[in-house]
């Protein structure tokens, strides 16, 4: 009775994995994962979105004055004191080094995923960007719940916990990256 | 059902099967032959309603599916080829998608009326809680068809609900890879929502057969909230509230039939007429109609795990009304205060909905707090006390009493 019991729930352990584990991404979805992108067409002040993973990857090409607004934030008035970048040691402090590779201040690449529930930023909107007679540069506003990002990315108004990702990547050139 | 079967079989073959299968028998005792209290009102007719829609949904699902193709490249130009090619496709998809906001209504006026009339209260809460179970499997199910035509707001909406989940501390992350299939919503995410879409509302039939078993066992509830005490407060199921049911269906269906024929995306959302595309989400991103409550209650905490959590429990609460409320009077029609409170309640509900619907501007934020605190205090706060504290009016001694208009002299139990 015992020993039937538990064989029987060992069995049907082992059978209700696969069920479970089928639901997580396939060998196809993980195949595609690293894709390369050129730096040198975007100008100064231009964003590009692409597609990496199935989410929307934002790759800015940040003016000085983005740079120096973002250098020039406290650490005491960031929502999340930590980096989110894939390619420094973890739990690293959010200062705008760490938010780039290779000291390449003028390029910021992360994923356009609100990390309140997902949706894609605006860019050049919020309170955080640079102001500028011609509008708001940098900074990102999400049009689902109203969260803001800086220059460099980083949460300054809820409700997002954490600043935008920033997914792994490496320059193979001195204007190529590669992601993933 | 109480008593002996009343069915004799009159045939010889009548006979032989009943020895074998009193299916016969069981129909007529718990479809005709029901002993229903003699006073219940129009109110009462919606569970009716709802099994019905419920048929609806699915014969015009099964027909759906049909012609609909289940891949992202494909499935909105599938269900546009329906609105267009498909005989009578167009009819059939807009006979769905209102379904879905006509089954949400008659929920509505069905669980308000469960509300006001105290049906939660001894012996009928576990008839109560498999009622809050199926309006979860109806929520469920009716997001889940919404991602189906991939347009632009199924995308997002998509996005926005599965990304509930990554607010679990610790796993959320792999939660919602894993519900997913992949780092984003895609085609597994499609594959998945439309196998479960197909599969809920037969999960969602079984557990219905459940919530009339547990009525069957105890029996309706009536307006007047007292006891059937004798054969004299009944009548049978058939021909009284068949008729009654019925009546109210075909005029249900002629509102149904006004949307499907005059105002078919009245209640949708334009932007869901433009395919998804994951690079670009829609300036204004808002759940459809039935949700926007608890939207609004999402929102109105400026803290991503915590707003989850208080949208959930707003759902989840209805499962402890039943020992929420205090008061031993069954029915709202004899607590004074209850029933001015029952419908401020109401009106919180509706305009949480409103502010739902609405961008996250100050002026909504402030008042989604406001309202959010109140729908909890209704639940947690008002009505505990408030059944320890009123002076109910005096209730009629039975139901046949009610219905002659005569209310006891003696104070209400």
């Amino acid at each position: 009775m015992v020993a039937t019991g538990a064989v029987a729930a060992v069995g049907g352990a082992f059978v209700v994995w696969p069920l479970i584990s089928q639901m997580n991404p396939d060998a196809s979805v993980l195949a595609m994962a690293s894709i390369e992108v050129d730096l040198a067409p975007i100008a100064e002040g231009q964003a590009i979105i692409l597609k990496w993973r199935g989410n929307p990857l934002i790759v800015r090409h940040r003016s000085k004055a983005d740079i120096d607004t973002a250098k020039a934030v406290k650490p005491t008035d960031l929502l999340d004191g930590v980096a989110r970048n894939a390619n420094v040691k973890e739990g690293e402090a959010a200062t705008d080094d760490n938010r780039i590779v290779d000291g390449k201040s003028q390029y910021l690449v992360m994923l356009g995923v609100c990390t309140h529930l997902g949706c894609v930023p605006e860019g050049n909107k919020g309170d955080f960007g640079v102001v500028t007679p011609n509008g708001t540069t940098g900074g990102w506003l999400c049009p689902c719940h109203g969260s803001q990002y800086d220059t460099a990315g980083r949460v300054r108004k809820g409700p997002a916990p954490e600043n935008l990702p920033v997914p792994p990547y490496k320059y193979v050139s001195d204007t190529k990256i590669l992601v993933g | 059902m109480s008593g002996p079967s009343k069915y004799q079989p009159t045939s010889a073959v009548g006979k032989w099967f009943h020895e074998r299968l009193p299916i016969v028998a069981f129909a007529k005792d718990h479809a005709l032959d029901f002993p229903t209290p003699k006073n219940l009102n129009y109110w009462y007719t919606f569970g009716g309603i709802l099994a019905v829609m419920l048929v609806v949904q699915i014969v015009t699902g099964i027909v759906l599916v049909m012609h609909y193709t289940p891949q992202t490249d494909l499935a909105f130009t599938s269900v546009e080829h329906i609105m267009r090619d498909v005989n009578y496709g167009w009819m059939l998809r807009y006979l769905h998608m209102n379904g879905a906001s006509m089954f949400f209504i008659a929920v509505y006026i069905h669980m308000f009326r469960g509300m006001y009339y105290g049906s939660y209260k001894a012996p009928r809460e576990v008839l109560w809680m498999i009622g809050v179970i199926i309006y979860l499997i109806m929520m469920a199910t009716a997001f889940m068809g919404y991602v189906l035509p991939w347009g632009q707001m199924s995308f997002w909406g998509a996005k926005v609900i599965t990304n509930l989940f990554s607010a679990i501390p610790f796993v959320g992350d792999s939660v919602t890879t894993w519900l997913w299939g992949g780092y984003s919503v895609d085609n597994p995410t499609l594959n998945r929502f439309f196998s479960l879409h197909y599969l809920l509302p037969f999960v969602l039939a079984g557990v219905v057969i459940l919530h009339i078993w547990a009525l069957h066992v105890v029996g309706n509830n009536n307006p007047a909230g007292v006891d059937v005490k004798g054969p004299g407060d009944t009548v049978p199921f058939h021909p009284y509230y068949t008729i009654k049911d019925g009546f109210v269906i075909v005029v249900f269906f002629m509102f149904y039939a006004l949307f499907v024929f005059y105002g078919p995306n009245y209640l949708g959302d334009a932007v869901n007429y433009v395919p998804a595309n994951p690079l670009s989400t829609p300036s204004h991103i808002k759940p459809e109609w039935y949700y926007l409550p608890f939207y609004a209650i999402l929102r109105s905490i400026p803290d991503k795990l915590f707003g989850v959590i208080a949208m959930f429990s707003s759902i989840l609460i209805l499962f402890f009304l039943p020992w929420l409320d205090t008061s031993r009077v069954r029915s709202g029609r004899y607590r004074p205060i209850f029933k001015l409170e029952f419908w401020i309640f109401a009106v919180v509900c509706v305009a949480l909905g409103f502010i739902g619907s609405k961008p996250p501007e100050p002026v909504y934020v402030f008042w989604s707090r406001i309202l959010t605190f109140y729908y909890f205090a209704h639940f947690i706060i008002i009505l505990p006390v408030l059944g320890l504290m009123e002076t109910p009016k005096p209730a009629p001694n039975s139901i046949s009493d009610d219905v002659l208009g005569k209310s006891s002299l003696m104070p209400a139990e």
